[in-house]
């Protein structure tokens, strides 16, 4: 709602100290912030660019698995992929329209995506090289998101809790028909298995740095805790993640690929070993295996679209140009 | 980029008895590609059987801020029922 009055508007906000702590009363009080409070100009940056971060997540998320559409490997199983690509694909609509009542534009957003000023989940920039790995993605990439949105449910902004509502009570198929897939592989032919393992192995490092950098490391955190925007931290939500994901693997059969994985009684969790940093960062900057094709498909579905855009506002003038003759 | 698409709110009924309600925006260049998309994208798992779209634009929104000075709740105590005494003999009303 709040509509495209705000769009370009001035979100700028006189932010005396008094200013500053009656919002952060607001959000202690767990009230929820709506587009037309007044909020810090910081509140609003960090917003649009997260909302607009995990918008892109999901549009460019469509086309790794989009890439397995036509050879899934039964109709069931195409149907379902379908069906989960549509959702993603509604998924970032509803953060793309969360993110413009803070005043940016569908256009503006698109255009930083496509000139890769904006970032997306470093994730999409791996390849889907065989089957399994559409599996995987469902069970560990769909579940990692999961993890974090589940928490964002609660976002003190209230149209990005709201969307994500509605993600994730659509999410929750995905990470099952995932886990249904590579159950089905582990169960199979001992090619299928090593198959499955083998996607394991590809994405098992990827998905636990979804939850971005250490803590310590982790340069928006602190704010976005007390603003009530994230409710974990990235390596609390990481935890979590690893401890509910383990157990799946042993029942599969699978093996995590992390040598000094070992249950922590003390702590009541799993030690995992060393994350390579370096590799999320490259990937992050867009030296992903995947990072150029990503953007040029993207790029090649907004201009192939221009005439269907343009198309529909010419109709929509011309019937609206006929239906003005006819009063 | 030229041309931006105008911004839609989109309402749903879930079944009849019930009110329309918010459930989010979309783009659309007008309001039967507005209905469409609302289709595609809202009502993916049944969620209702009615469905309004509404130009963004059209919406006049109050300040929430201002709610107090609209109807000072506190002050008209005497729209409630329990405001008046009834003697327990006269029984329920």
């Amino acid at each position: 709602m709040y509509s495209q009055g705000l769009i370009g508007a001035d979100g700028r906000t006189e932010e005396s100290p008094e200013f500053l702590a009656a919002f952060q009363a607001r959000i202690d009080a767990e009230e929820k912030i709506e587009p037309n409070d007044e909020m810090p100009e910081g509140y609003r940056r960090t917003l649009v660019r997260q909302i607009g971060q995990h918008a892109h997540s999901e549009i460019v998320g469509m086309l790794p698995e989009g890439n397995w559409i036509t050879r899934a490997p039964s109709l069931r199983r195409k149907a379902t992929l379908l069906a989960k690509v549509q959702d993603e694909g509604g998924h970032g609509l509803y953060l793309y329209a969360a993110a413009e009542t803070l005043g940016v534009s569908r256009e503006e957003m698109t255009e930083e995506l496509l000139s890769g000023k904006a970032k997306y989940s470093s994730i999409f920039n791996y390849p889907t090289l065989s089957w399994a790995d559409i599996g995987t993605i469902g069970w560990l990439v769909d579940g990692a998101a999961i993890m974090n949105q589940i928490p964002l449910c609660r976002c003190s902004f209230g149209p990005y809790a709201r969307a994500m509502i509605r993600v994730c009570k659509e999410e929750s198929f995905h990470q099952r028909q995932g886990y249904e897939i590579v159950m089905t592989l582990a169960r199979g032919t001992p090619e299928q298995k090593a198959m499955a393992q083998d996607s394991l192995n590809r994405w098992w490092w990827p998905s636990i740095m979804m939850f971005g950098p250490h803590d310590a490391d982790s340069q928006h955190s602190d704010q976005s805790m007390a603003w009530k925007i994230k409710r974990f931290t990235n390596d609390e939500l990481r935890q979590k993640f690893i401890d509910a994901t383990v157990p799946q693997a042993e029942f599969l059969g699978l093996t995590i690929p992390d040598p000094d994985l070992k249950w922590n009684e003390e702590k009541g969790g799993y030690d995992h070993g060393p994350i390579d940093w370096s590799e999320f960062w490259r990937v992050v900057k867009g030296h992903g295996p995947m990072a150029r094709d990503r953007i040029k498909a993207r790029k090649k579905a907004w201009d192939d679209g221009a005439w269907v855009r343009e198309a529909a506002l010419a109709h929509a003038d011309k019937r609206r140009a006929r239906k003005m003759a006819a009063e | 980029m030229t041309g931006e698409v105008p911004l839609w709110e989109v309402f749903i009924r879930p079944r009849n008895g019930l009110a329309h309600r918010h459930v989010g925006s979309l783009h659309a260049a007008d309001e039967v590609m507005a209905l469409q998309a609302a289709r595609d994208v809202y009502t993916r798992r049944g969620e209702g059987n009615s469905i309004w779209v509404v130009p963004s634009k059209a919406i006049t929104a109050s300040d929430p801020d201002q709610a107090a000075e609209n109807f000072e709740p506190g002050e008209k105590i005497y729209r409630h029922p329990t405001f008046y005494d009834i003697p327990e003999e006269v029984g329920h009303m």
